[in-house]
């Protein structure tokens, strides 16, 4: 008779011990699940300020990619292509079909009709909106696959969650954020993860798939200039170290010859590839490449090897003076143009400050300091280091090339604040390199079993190295409880890293910026929709073809929810007329007519914190406007705004400045405002001072609209006099 | 190193690599032909351009940039079919030239997208 069975007799339970999985198959379900947990994660730890305001796009930006998915998908790619956009910097318009990165707006466009095609009735706001968590998720896995690709299975995991969470990469990416950096990052590792899996391969069609990555990252953003030149500089690294290999030829020539034209298929880039400097390394590169197979292939059929020394001597000087005549030649004679500012300003971060005051203005443009790759990077930033030692220690095609990345997009994390956002994956990948392999070792200590047992079992067969590996060593008794111990260390670390993670996503990184919130008196939340007020009274109560000139920060967003016509905005691609604003703002009122007549302005908006506090206004940014405007038109000079050197609205403040028009519209009826317990009327509560000029008359302007917290003010221009 | 004797080593190097080409296999010779073709095709064209100018630059660059590619894309075939290359020996040939005609017709359609 068999034994009775401990359990009762439950079907159930029988057909859970049926699926018994094989140690194969355990693995694989962990890897999945975990990549969905991953996938999952990355996506809603972005959606803070989704549930603490409400579904909107935020900052400047986004509102113009906004404005023109919307025209997208209501006017087809044809006219979006083509579409001439006279509504912003009036009058000269803007060809906007020809300026932009269309990467963004086709793919939110595309992810808008395939929902609409499964009858998923979305708004394309909310599509816009959510954008960016999606493919945020979409770069987990990609980094997995990277991952992978380097190290192993074990790092690609790591690096996987690492990214999910990493603020560096979340400060550009949250529901909202509706801008290039949001695919653009996706574009980039995808783009590189192709190419290197192309080199370790060989293979034609992975090379033309990192072609359509590259070409996917140009549309998106115009940080591709960064892919186009740290492959053709991981390419110089590998011939240099000897590591040329007909993979190499045949993953970068497909990738480069395709890619480029590709690439030259979006109008915003057309013919740079072949006559801007920041490319002429890749087409340097290509032709090295060409020169060293060649040489290779004679060398192969020669078999003297003498002979070939003289051959090569002669090819080699040749080449390099004809490539050195060339782009001689083409530089000298204007032809290829030299690094643009924007570039160029990364490689010596001085020149902006001196010579492009635009550039040097952006806030996201300033050198970053300590507390900020702290505040980004938590833990990964000794994690790097030690993930560049582990890369050493085992170099291959593939290591090297994350090395490089890693190295050259940390020295330009430090130039550019805004680069952080480049640095990112290559950092986590490191880093995940570098926990991966120090958790595999202490577990492997402790999974390992003692060398006495060893000893008797073993009789010098195959398994010896095996065993010697997982062997301790007996003059080291307590080798297995520090093993335990830097294991639950290692796993504090993570854990904190992920608090931290999450504590900077919901403070920092969650504002919609056009939505301010404080706290209240009472700990209650107050908050101020004052920018949304003003653009829906300018859209409601303010003719069609009225024009309003605010500074160029607020361009898009006016255009987009304001629906009117804009001087300038955000795109800076005329620095004429946006120092013809910056003058107009910073001259007296009877000059400021002139301009603002001469440009047809009805509206003019300026944003002001006194009452509120808000440091952001148009008053701290005021002597940006001063040195961009004097930097066009010598009348206006900085030092006649300034006191000694110091910048001041109070009473000891320089008589231009109390009396310029951005000074007079900002503080129109603000000296009879009492703003805060125990001070006097006027007292600005951004800057902590009693403003100079209390007692402001306007002549020419007429105040239309001032927001419930004064943030936003709005004036419209008078028509001139009746003559008599 | 006189005159002569760099004269010299110069018709040796011809020699020896006029016989080492001879005894490549015929199916490389053809992919080498059509490398030369294509190459000399780009030149025709560049030529044309510096007699004619090179005003629609977009078709200059599409009619180069395709004869450059299609002799690129032939040069990585004849690397993965090269029975002599170690690290391609598991690759089928078949496969190299599917690879290859995949390549290259993504190449002609961006072509004629950018030919204007």
């Amino acid at each position: 008779m068999a034994t009775m069975p401990i359990l009762p007799n439950m079907p159930a339970l029988d057909l859970i011990k049926s699926f018994k999985l094989k140690t194969k198959q355990q693995e694989l379900l962990i890897r999945v699940s975990i990549l969905c947990l991953v996938y999952i994660l990355a996506f809603i730890t972005r959606l803070f300020s989704v549930l603490r305001y409400e579904s909107m796009i935020h900052e400047f930006d986004p509102y113009f990619n906004y404005r023109t998915t919307l025209y997208l998908t209501q006017n087809g790619f044809y006219d979006f292509w083509n579409w001439f956009d006279y509504e912003s910097w009036y009058p000269l318009g803007r060809i906007v079909g020809g300026t932009l990165y269309p990467g963004l707006m086709v793919t939110a466009a595309l992810i808008y009709r395939i929902l609409h095609f499964l009858r998923f009735a979305v708004h394309i706001r909310e599509v816009c909106v959510l954008t960016a968590p999606f493919f945020a998720s979409n770069t987990t896995l990609v980094a997995y696959f990277f991952g992978k690709e380097i190290w192993d299975t074990g790092a690609g995991l790591v690096a996987a969650i690492l990214i999910a969470i990493c603020p560096g990469y979340i400060s550009r990416s949250v529901a909202g954020s509706y801008d290039n950096e949001g695919v653009a990052i996706f574009a980039l590792l995808f783009t590189f993860y192709l190419f290197v899996k192309a080199v370790n391969t060989g293979s034609l069609a992975w090379s033309l798939a990192s072609a359509f990555g590259y070409f996917y990252m140009v549309s998106a953003w115009g940080g591709y200039v960064f892919i186009i030149n740290l492959i053709p500089l991981y390419v110089l690294v590998l011939l240099i170290t000897g590591r040329y290999s007909m993979r190499l030829y045949v993953a970068y020539n497909c990738m480069y010859v395709l890619g480029m034209l590709l690439a030259m298929q979006i109008r915003f880039v057309g013919f740079q590839h072949v006559q801007s400097g920041e490319h002429m390394a890749a087409m340097g590169v290509f032709f090295l490449l060409q020169v060293f197979y060649f040489l290779d292939w004679v060398k192969h059929m020669l078999s003297d090897t003498k002979l070939f020394q003289a051959f090569l001597r002669i090819t080699v000087t040749c080449a390099v003076a004809v490539g050195a005549i060339a782009l001689g030649l083409g530089m000298l004679s204007g032809y290829i143009s030299p690094w643009t500012g924007r570039f160029y300003s990364l490689l010596d971060p001085t020149y902006a400050k001196d010579h492009i005051p635009i550039i040097a203005s952006v806030s996201e443009h300033q050198p970053t300091a300590w507390s900020s790759f702290m505040f980004d990077f938590h833990i990964l930033l000794f994690l790097f280091p030690a993930g560049l030692y582990f890369c050493f220690k085992r170099l291959s095609d593939a290591t090297i090339f994350i090395v490089m990345y890693g190295l050259t997009s940390m020295y330009f994390a430090g130039v550019m604040v805004r680069l952080i956002l480049v640095a990112t994956p290559a950092v986590c990948l490191v880093s995940a390199i570098a926990v991966s392999a120090t958790v595999k070792n202490l577990t492997v200590l402790l999974r390992s079993k003692n060398k006495g047992v060893q000893t008797g079992s073993t009789k010098g067969s195959s398994s010896s190295k095996a065993s010697s590996k997982a062997l301790l060593d007996q003059s080291q008794p307590f080798q297995k409880n520090g093993a335990i111990a830097l294991l639950f260390g290692a796993f504090y670390l993570l854990s904190k890293y992920a608090t931290h993670c999450t504590w900077v996503t919901s403070e920092a990184y969650s504002s919609p910026s056009i939505v301010l919130a404080a706290r209240g008196a009472h700990g209650s939340r107050v908050i101020f929709d004052d920018y949304r007020e003003a653009y829906f009274w300018l859209r409601q109560n303010t003719p069609p073809d009225a024009k309003v000139m605010s500074w160029w920060d607020y361009g898009y967003q006016i255009t987009a929810m304001g629906n009117r016509t804009v001087i300038v905005d955000n795109n800076t691609w005329n620095n004429t007329h946006i120092a013809t604003v910056g003058r107009a703002m910073s001259s007296y009122e009877d000059e400021a007519i002139e301009i603002m007549r001469s440009l047809d302005v009805d509206y003019v908006l300026v944003v002001f914190g006194g009452v509120t506090g808000y440091s952001s206004d148009d008053i701290n940014k005021f002597l940006w406007m001063v040195r961009i405007g004097g930097g066009v038109f010598p009348v206006i000079k900085e030092p006649d705004y300034l006191v000694n050197g110091e910048y001041r609205v109070d009473k000891g403040a320089a008589p231009k400045m109390l009396n310029c028009l951005m000074y007079k519209l900002c503080y129109y009826r603000f000296g009879e405002m009492l703003t805060e317990y125990g001070k006097p009327p006027g007292y600005d509560r951004a800057r902590g001072v009693e403003i100079g000029n209390k007692d402001i008359k306007l002549e020419h302007l007429e105040e239309a609209f001032t927001t419930s917290n004064w943030i936003v003010r709005i004036y419209k221009v008078k028509p001139p006099n009746n003559r008599w | 190193m006189g005159r002569a004797s760099s004269k010299e080593d110069a018709g040796t190097l011809f020699h020896s690599l006029r016989s080492a080409y001879a005894a490549t296999p015929l199916n490389l010779k053809i992919i080498d032909l059509y490398v030369g073709f294509s190459i000399f095709t780009a030149l025709i064209q560049v030529v044309y351009m510096a007699i004619v100018g090179s005003f629609p630059f977009n078709s200059f660059l599409s009619g180069v940039l395709s004869c450059v590619g299609t002799a690129v894309l032939a040069v990585c075939l004849r690397i993965q079919v090269n029975k002599e290359n170690k690290e391609f020996k598991d690759l089928p040939p078949e496969r190299a030239f599917a690879d290859f005609v995949l390549c290259n017709l993504v190449l002609h359609l961006v072509i004629m997208n950018f030919l204007g």
